[in-house]
């Protein structure tokens, strides 16, 4: 008998505390961020896909030499590079990001020795059209350099 | 000339009741998903309208234009008057509570009856939706329901006896008028007032937790279980057949706390016994209605056997015992 008013005076009692809780965050600040209209700014360590890096001049600092392409697990890149007349070194052409199969391992940023290649902090990736997701890098350097 | 007169009260009070119960349900979405959302460290709808306010009537339009269906199989005619039959008993009860001492649409001398007689009603529009939706999920929701409407009816109508034991009128106006005063005048604080039984903050307790089990409300919520009946009763229903469920659903809850403010609370007195009113029984009637919006975002949903274990094995004990000790204290004092 005793048990049994015992039983209904700690349930009651969870109750209001319960209750408590709940109206301690009633009036806590909100966590939550209204995205379309404000975003977040993404972690240093965010991995979006790969992007080329600009120099001071805000020109590539890749030297082609293919590491990238070689450490790629799942073969997602491809670059094109040709030799200028009067010009020691090749330039690049092309370095296109297949993102379709890129599964953002990260073997090609490691891989660079010239810290051409970063991570960017791209999310708002979505499309119905698979052609969407092959990145030209190059392409996407020189806008950002307008 | 009288009967015009009496015609055009009748109008007026049908309008303003059928506004406040509609306007009531619309608004109380509101509040509940604001108030989901403060508790839940989130802003809740605050897109349409300044603080969201467009929300209720927008999703009026919605469900509007969307069309109504009815399933193969189904009971069409009680298919048909189960959302009614869900929004109906809230308006009729509204014609005999008294918002203050003159604002009634029409008092009767039975009013607590009449409103306990109506509310018994709308588990009907349950098993109704229940039974002629030809599903089982609506079934099962049917039948849960009843059982928790048969439950908790006993607890509830036995505590309200206690009160009645204490007024001596089922009259609503009548025994409001006997709390009049301060705070202490009122049912569930009675040191100075007719009664002195201090067992009426049980009472009351026992009153809201049936009222909230009375209205389908959580953590009593057994007949729209989402995760078990998909969503109970009214799976079938869209359009405004299920926004009428929706709002049958608060406006219930409206019901249940002015009944539990003019029972327990004083209905209109203030409680520094200063400007008596219908503000003030507005005031108790959104406070008990944010604590119920409270009590939904705190607790889990509990299980039908829990449900039913609470009903019979303490609740309705419990009950009893506060009426035996509440009439032998009215034969003492």
């Amino acid at each position: 008998m005793i048990g049994y008013f015992q039983e209904i005076f700690t349930g009651l009692w969870s109750l209001f505390v319960g209750m408590s809780i709940s109206f301690k965050e009633f009036f806590s600040p909100v966590v939550t961020v209204e995205y379309p209209y404000e975003t977040v700014t993404m972690a240093p360590r965010f991995r979006g896909h790969i992007d080329l890096v600009p120099d001071e001049n805000g020109a590539t600092k890749c030297v082609l030499c293919m590491a990238c392409e070689r450490a790629c697990p799942s073969g997602c890149i491809t670059i094109e590079g040709e030799k200028k007349e009067g010009e020691k070194k090749k330039t690049l052409t092309l370095y296109q990001l297949d993102f379709t199969r890129c599964s953002l391992c990260g073997c090609c940023v490691e891989a660079c020795n010239f810290e051409a290649i970063d991570f960017s902090k791209e999310y708002n990736l979505a499309s119905t059209r698979k052609e969407d997701f092959y990145f030209d890098l190059l392409k996407r350097l020189q806008e950002k350099r307008q | 000339m009288n009967f015009s007169l009496t015609l055009f009260n009748v109008v007026v009070a049908v309008i303003i009741i059928v506004a406040f119960v509609a306007m009531n349900a619309a608004y109380l979405v509101w509040a509940e998903r604001r108030g989901a959302g403060r508790i839940q460290r989130r802003p809740g709808p605050n897109i349409n309208g300044p603080f969201g306010l467009f929300q209720p009537p927008l999703d009026g339009l919605k469900l509007m234009a969307k069309q109504l269906l009815v399933p193969g199989g189904a009971d069409k005619v009680l298919f048909a008057a189960a959302p009614v039959l869900a929004m109906f008993p809230a308006i009729t009860s509204f014609v005999t509570i008294p918002f203050s001492d003159t604002l009634v649409a029409h008092n009767i001398n039975v009013g607590l009856l009449c409103v306990f007689a109506f509310a018994a009603l709308g588990s009907m529009s349950i098993l109704f939706a229940g039974w002629s939706s030809h599903n089982k999920y609506a079934m099962m929701a049917a039948v849960r329901a009843i059982s928790q409407s048969v439950a908790y009816e006993i607890p509830m109508l036995i505590t309200v006896i206690t009160v009645v034991m204490i007024s001596g009128s089922l009259d609503l106006r009548e025994i409001v008028r006997q709390q009049s005063g301060n705070i202490f005048h009122w049912n569930i604080f009675p040191l100075l007032g007719n009664s002195h039984n201090l067992l009426m903050p049980f009472s009351f307790l026992i009153f809201f937790i049936c009222s909230l089990a009375e209205t389908n409300r959580a953590p009593f919520d057994l007949s729209e279980e989402e995760s078990v009946l998909v969503a109970g009763y009214h799976i079938e229903y869209g359009s405004m057949g299920f926004g009428l469920f929706f709002m049958g659903e608060y406006a219930n809850i409206v019901v249940g706390t002015s009944l539990a403010t003019l029972l327990f609370l004083g209905g209109w007195a203030c409680p520094f016994g200063l400007f008596p009113g219908v503000w003030w029984f507005l005031i108790k009637v959104y406070a008990l209605i944010a604590t119920i919006i409270w009590i939904r975002w705190t607790f889990p949903r509990s299980t039908i056997y829990s449900l039913l274990n609470l009903s019979w094995k303490i609740l309705i004990p419990l009950s009893l015992v506060n009426l035996l000790l509440t009439a032998g204290l009215l034969k003492v004092f």
